[in-house]
């Protein structure tokens, strides 16, 4: 009895150092070497996992970002310069510093503003309104109203206006992750640099139909008109499409574009003063009137100097014939 | 025998086909007409006139922008206003010709007397041509130009031609009145089909709850075989009332028992579909010369105080046709383009007529209500429902889990958008919703795919 206790014993014991052998070999043939950078990354990553780098999650950025040779196109928009500049001390690579960036909905047709032509009472997502119709006003461009972008946000940082019917971001929350821009069908939402002291300048409207018919559809529509492009002075607005679009990075806030603007379809948040239309208004047309003014006496000059020029030969004529 | 219909789902809508009794009646030519230029599937046609021509009726104002793509023609005579974009009745923008009415003077060539031309052309080439220089396409509702779908791919091998005059759309009764008052012009039509094919057996398949219509084909075929040899082989088919049986893999399935395989075409078993309403353009067409200028329309509601069917000229303001009717009754809640089932919500009653239009209904609110929706339960309804042995329940679910893949493997791309999971689901799911979008993205990737196959061996070949 006692002896095939001891040999039940033995004959487990052997087993288990024997197999514990075949297990460590295996073990040591197939060991994965992971580079213990990526852990080290992924834990001051924020950790949402929201894909707005471009990666399926954190842990894959991570992997990114320790492969990659630089941190040039691996940035986490989320954590920001932040997190990157931590992610940079692990790796020893250098990060560029990049402005903060911030959701802005570009399209500003109100319920009051963009009234309704017909009644949508399919399925409530915009996603499935847009590949049905052109949506229930008159504008084709513009916001649809279903929240497609207040689902796709993670942060919070949207939600819809009862009153207008237009989504509004919250900048303390967004993380410019731009979930929500490839959430909405008609690609309003746009990624702005957030500007000195949260001061920016934005159109807010996508309408590429022609003048009148984009005024009948909303009032406070982008008509194309292109006088913010021939206001600016710092060459920061093109006009494509019938649309004027402000190149953030080019835009001096000196808001003269906001003033001169027919629709109100250009916006500003954020300025310390409302502004003064008529004042800048004045200024502008007082710029350009000298502009003009200065032009003509160039043009008047040019001129004087041409007839001066062509008068000569017709002497020197003159004095052949003779 | 057992009358026929399709082997798999479907459902049994009313028929509600309440203008059945009103004759096809001329629309009165509007003032103005806005003809579209993308009328057909396929890349739009190119405008072949400019602002202030004169144009006459039936003359060619646009020309093919590509291989499938169509020839569209003036419906009316007088001047052309404006090219450029409007807005259609889902309010997009497309390109549109704008012609002031002046008269109804037609282009030379253009037989307008009502005899009957029996004579079939021998020459398959010349009738193709004839087919595609009219602008014919498919009137079933897909707007395919017909003429590329009767040049089959080489190798394969048309064995029977089908005529669709099932209508299984509720409502719609353009299809029926044509069978009845215009039979002998769709036999001919599908004679002449029928000779481009090389001589293949036709049948006309129609449904049952239409013997009116069968008996008067039958008629008309019996008449007509003693006309002339060409005639034989032309039979008609009374199938069992059942939606979708219009629809083009359904009624091979229901006329010759076989199964057209995932992303197949018709063509891959043998069969050629095309309509009642294709087959009578195709002998305006090739026997009278006459292009697609017109075609009949059927308004039509419970609602709607005048029911008709009415013959209505290309590019025809919607509002022009209703207030010829009478206007927008009160209790209407939604017009719709086509039937119930398939057709679409008409956003901008100042669209105008495309050669595809079938119908204009009014449904009020009650009939157009959508139930709130609650979870799935499963049930299968969905799947016993789906003519193309789709399950749309799981398509829902990987749908909202964004798997392209499994919604490829699980055939999405197959959906032919006819609306009978929707309509039979009791948990109001919107499963046809879901399923247009998912079948939308995975298209896009099928075709990226292709794309990027067909790159990399040009790039190999090189």
């Amino acid at each position: 009895m006692s002896q095939t206790i001891i040999w039940t014993i033995a004959i487990i014991t052997v087993l288990g150092l024997v197999l514990a052998l075949v297990l460590y070999l295996v073990a040591e043939k197939f060991k994965v070497v992971e580079d213990p950078r990526i852990d080290e990354v992924e834990k001051v990553m924020p950790g949402a996992n929201c894909g707005g780098c471009g990666f399926a999650g954190c842990r894959a950025f991570a992997e990114a970002a320790v492969k990659a040779p630089n941190l040039d196109n691996n940035y986490c928009p989320v954590g920001g310069n932040e997190v990157m500049s931590k992610v940079a001390s692990i790796l020893g690579y250098e990060v560029k510093e990049k402005a903060p960036m911030v959701a802005v909905v570009r399209c500003n047709g109100t319920c009051e503003a963009r009234p309704k032509i017909n009644d949508y009472e399919g399925y409530p997502s915009c996603k499935v309104k847009a590949s049905l119709y052109s949506g229930d006003t008159g504008c084709s461009f513009g916001c649809l109203g279903c929240g497609d972008c207040v689902a796709a946000c993670k942060f919070g940082a949207l939600s819809m206006d009862p009153v207008t019917g237009l989504p509004v971001v919250d900048e303390e929350k967004c993380t410019a992750c731009g979930a929500c821009t490839k959430a909405c069908p008609k690609s309003l939402i746009e990624l702005r640099l957030k500007g000195p002291r949260g001061m920016r300048m934005y159109v807010s409207c996508r309408n590429q139909d022609k003048g009148p018919a984009a005024k009948k559809a909303c009032a406070s529509a982008c008509i194309g008109c292109g006088i913010c492009a021939k206001t600016c002075t710092h060459d920061a607005i093109v006009v494509e499409n019938n649309i004027a679009y402000i190149d953030s990075s080019k835009c001096k806030l000196c808001r003269e574009c906001e003033a001169m603007c027919p629709t109100g379809a250009i916006h500003s948040v954020n300025f310390p003063k409302p502004l003064d239309k008529d004042a800048v208004k004045a200024r502008i047309q007082e710029r350009q009137k000298r502009a003009r003014e200065k032009a003509a006496a160039e043009a008047a000059a040019a001129k004087a100097a041409a007839e001066a020029a062509a008068v000569k030969p017709v002497e020197n004529n003159v004095k052949e014939e003779k | 025998m057992a009358k026929r219909t399709f082997s798999i789902g479907g459902v049994h809508p009313n028929d509600s086909k309440i203008s059945r009794e009103c004759r096809i009646e001329p629309l009165p030519i509007p003032p103005t007409v806005y003809i579209s230029l993308s009328q057909h599937i396929g890349a739009p046609a190119k405008p072949i006139v400019a602002v202030g021509d004169k144009v006459k009726v039936g003359q060619p104002i646009a020309e093919p922008g590509g291989f499938v793509s169509a020839f569209i023609h003036s419906s009316v005579s007088g001047t052309v206003k404006s090219i450029g974009p409007r807005k259609d009745l889902a309010g997009n923008n497309q390109m549109t010709v704008e012609i002031a009415v002046e008269g109804d003077e037609w282009l030379d060539g253009i037989d307008t007397s009502d005899t009957l031309v029996t004579d079939i052309p021998e020459d398959s080439k010349a009738i193709l041509e004839k087919i595609r220089l009219g602008g014919v396409v498919g009137l079933g509702g897909a707007t395919f130009p017909t003429h590329v779908k009767l040049s089959p791919p080489p190798g394969s091998k048309c064995e029977m031609l089908i005529i669709n005059g099932c209508e299984c759309e509720p409502y719609l009764t353009s299809d029926f009145r044509t069978l009845l008052e215009k039979g002998e012009q769709v036999v001919v039509g599908a004679a002449i089909l029928k000779q481009v094919l090389g001589g293949v057996p036709c049948t006309i398949g129609i449904e049952e709850n239409k013997p009116e219509a069968i008996e008067h084909i039958n008629k008309v075929i019996a008449d007509l075989k003693k006309v002339s040899s060409k005639f034989d082989g032309i039979s008609v088919m009374s199938l069992k009332k059942r939606y979708p049986q219009g629809g083009e893999k359904q009624l091979i399935d229901a006329v010759m028992h076989r199964q057209v395989g995932s992303g197949g075409l018709p063509i891959s078993v043998g069969a050629v579909v095309q309509n009642v309403a294709t087959a009578l353009a195709v002998y305006d067409a090739v026997q009278k010369n006459k292009p697609i200028i017109d075609n009949s329309i059927t308004v039509t509601g419970e609602c709607f105080p005048k029911q008709a069917n009415l013959l209505v000229r290309v590019g025809t303001p919607l509002s022009y046709i209703i207030d010829y009717l009478g206007g927008v009754p009160e209790s209407a809640s939604k017009i719709i383009s086509g039937g119930p089932m398939m057709g679409k919500a008409i956003a901008n009653l100042d669209a105008a007529t495309l050669k595809g239009t079938s119908a204009l209904l009014f449904l009020t609110a009650d009939q157009t209500a959508r139930g709130e929706a609650s979870a799935c339960i499963r049930c299968g309804r969905c799947a016993d429902a789906c003519p193309m042995g789709l399950e749309p329940f799981l398509l829902n679910k990987l749908w909202k889990a964004d798997n392209l893949e499994a919604l490829e493997k699980n055939a999405v791309q197959d959906c032919i958008e006819c609306g009978c999971c929707l309509y039979s689901c009791p948990a109001n799911i919107p499963l046809l919703d879901m399923i247009r979008m998912a079948k939308a993205d995975v298209m896009k990737e099928i075709r990226a795919r292709a794309a990027a196959a067909k790159a990399a061996a040009e790039a190999a070949k090189k």
